[in-house]
């Protein structure tokens, strides 16, 4: 008995092992709750919907993950996406479709490299410094809009095809998301890049005495984060269909919760992509739940912040993460 | 006088630019007066408490993301209590909000000390709490200031250049502040702030401290959320633009992000400077989109500088 531990004990080890697991039962069981609220809700048509809704919101949140694996975080990656959307739907009627989204992802790899440059160059917190871009693109956003507010917008039928159309009952955005998600988990897991982050992240001294070039990781990161942005953007304008200034800034704050649910330190060094995916789930589904309760907005809002709150203090109990 | 220079360089620095700026503005706009030094101290209020409530937590070596949104619950609590409320109501009502804002705050805080969540992810939880609570006193902008109340914050104090505003901020600001700052409790912040470890084995309750650290944000934050009420004449259930602003404001007054360093002065300072150069570029009739840029490009770049000139600090 003394020898060996006890099954509860041994159970709440291989969690905190494999923090993916109670993750996903957490889903599962939120899903149950959905179903036993509104019995036959759960279905083929319904899980397509969830994760159609939830794959812009991962991806937003791989900007995220990312940069949190260095300590960092990308609070400028709701307005990259959206300047990128916007930019794209404008220039479509001038430049045609592919020139257009060439032209919409460049504001967002330029947010991303003047993030890297302060970041890196100049030591400044990525808190301060994102936020700080985030602030001038708003401002450039709607500068802009002024000088096209003759030509209208459209929304190329190829992004919306990717962003709401589905094929055998599988959302298209699978066929983007797929590839991304499985690139992201093997560069993270895999590559030298994926390691140097989570080395910058754990120690920041002691990966630069190892001869990491810290300044050369920190600005390839944050051009990425801008590009993972910017893409998600034109992603997410194909699902809404209606490009708008604020058109992604309401997924700012999720898509942080999506990744620390997902098991990601703030402080960096730990976590990974695969939670994160996870972790946009539950936000989903947890969105689903709290509006098929009758409840006034504000109780909503308010279980939301809770639920956020009291999942990422037992997963952090769980995988004992003393810091 | 070359140390108090050198202590204070930072903010004697914000003061010149302070005093730069409203020389350019007299200068662009000739009759400038006391009716603009009125309404900038009016508006600059809320961003100020704002300010406040976010530099003693930076201090404390932790930031709150919920201050828009205590604001907001303080504002439409007292929205909905003044509303048609006699003397002893209104008085009873700003005590009530302000006890509300320390409560708050010192939810925020007790959370971040018992669940060892790091303070961004449970002030950013909370935001949603406290954006919600606000939304169930009030589902729409409502309710109503008592208008003897609100004249506190209107014309001029004893001398005509002296707008009233600016006195209310700074006694309210001195009253808390002061004896903070020469508090135990007060150098308790600022070492927790500065190291923990140190602070610990030095005797301090971290917890205590931290806790109290977070009321005190939730207390500037119900004046901010008040006076906001007291200006507009009623509430706004959705936050405002003060968390971005606040941030802002405190990184350029020179309290250090992670804590120990900076003090109220220079952040209150950098406020009037922000909302001074947003007036200026309104005065010059520059699109007002453009202002928002600048305001970015400015923080940015003095904090780009402010991080080379540490680094250059340290290697010397």
């Amino acid at each position: 008995m003394t020898d060996q531990p006890a099954p509860l004990k041994r159970v709440l080890r291989f969690m905190g092992d494999n923090p993916i697991i109670p993750l996903i039962i957490l889903l599962i069981l939120l899903i149950g709750v959905l179903e036993y609220m509104r019995p036959g809700i759960v279905n083929e048509r319904w899980m397509g919907n969830t994760i159609k809704f939830a794959i812009p919101l991962a991806m937003l949140a791989a900007c995220q993950t990312l940069t949190m694996l260095t300590g960092g975080i990308d609070l400028s990656a709701a307005v990259a996406a959206t300047i990128s959307a916007f930019v794209m739907a404008t220039q479509v009627p001038i430049m045609g479709v592919p020139l257009a989204i060439c032209i919409g992802l460049i504001p967002a790899i330029l947010i991303g490299l003047v993030n890297g440059f302060g970041v890196a160059f100049c030591r400044v917190h990525p808190l301060i410094m994102t936020l700080g871009t985030g602030l001038i693109g708003t401002g450039c956003l709607q500068v802009y809009q002024r000088f096209v507010i003759a030509t209208g917008s459209v929304v190329p039928d190829g992004l919306a095809w990717l962003g709401t159309g589905r094929t055998w009952g599988l959302p298209n955005s699978l066929l983007l998301f797929v590839p991304f998600a499985v690139v992201v988990i093997w560069a993270q897991r895999r590559t030298g890049f994926g390691r140097l982050l989570y080395a910058l992240g754990s120690n920041q001294t002691a990966s630069r005495i190892s001869g990491v070039r810290s300044w050369q990781v920190l600005l390839a990161l944050y051009a990425l984060s801008g590009l993972i942005a910017g893409v998600t953007g034109l992603l997410y304008v194909g699902l809404i269909k209606a490009p708008s200034l604020s058109l992604v800034n309401p997924l700012l704050l999720p898509s942080v919760a999506a990744a620390v649910i997902g098991g990601t330190s703030i402080f960096g060094g730990r976590g990974g992509y695969a939670g994160t995916i996870v972790g946009a789930l539950i936000l989903t589904v947890l969105g689903t739940l709290l509006t098929l309760m009758q409840m006034p907005e504000g109780a909503r809002r308010i279980l939301f912040g809770l639920i956020i709150l009291a999942v990422t203090t037992i997963y952090i109990r769980l995988t004992d993460q003393s810091r | 006088m070359s140390r108090i220079v050198a202590r204070h360089g930072w903010t004697l620095g914000l003061m010149a630019i302070l005093v730069l700026l409203f020389v350019f503005t007299k200068v662009i706009q000739p009759n400038f007066g006391l009716t603009g030094l009125d309404s900038l101290s009016r508006a600059t209020l809320p961003f100020a408490f704002a300010t406040a409530a976010m530099a003693i937590v930076v201090i404390a070596g932790g930031i709150d993301l919920s201050v828009a949104s205590m604001m907001a619950v303080a504002g439409v609590t007292a929205a909905v209590l003044m509303e048609g409320a006699g003397t002893g109501m209104t008085l009873f009502t700003v005590v009530a909000v302000l006890v509300i804002g320390l409560g708050m705050g010192a939810i925020n805080g007790a959370l971040i000390v018992v669940t060892r969540v790091p303070d961004i992810v449970v002030t950013l939880a909370m935001l949603f709490v406290w954006e919600g609570v606000a939304l169930l006193i009030l589902k729409a902008p409502g309710g109503a200031a008592t208008p003897w109340l609100r004249e506190i914050i209107v014309g001029p104090f004893l001398v005509p250049w002296l707008p009233r505003s600016f006195v209310f901020l700074v006694v309210c600001l001195a009253v808390v502040w002061i004896p903070l700052r020469r508090s135990r409790l007060g150098l308790s912040i600022y070492a927790i702030g500065s190291d923990e470890l140190a602070a610990y084995r030095s005797g301090i309750a971290i917890g205590r401290t931290r806790i109290i650290a977070y009321a005190l944000c939730g207390l500037f934050a119900a004046m901010g959320g008040l006076t906001l009420t007291l200006s507009t004449g009623n509430g706004e259930p959705i936050p405002g633009p003060y968390l971005m602003a606040s941030v802002a404001a405190v990184v350029l007054g020179g309290v250090v992000l992670g804590g120990g360093k900076g003090a109220l002065l220079g952040p209150i300072i950098a406020v009037f400077i922000l909302r001074l150069v947003r007036m200026d570029l309104t005065l010059i009739s520059v699109d007002p989109n453009v202002t928002t840029i600048v305001e970015g490009t400015i923080m940015v770049v003095v904090v780009m500088i402010g991080g080379v000139l540490a680094m250059r600090g340290r290697r010397q």
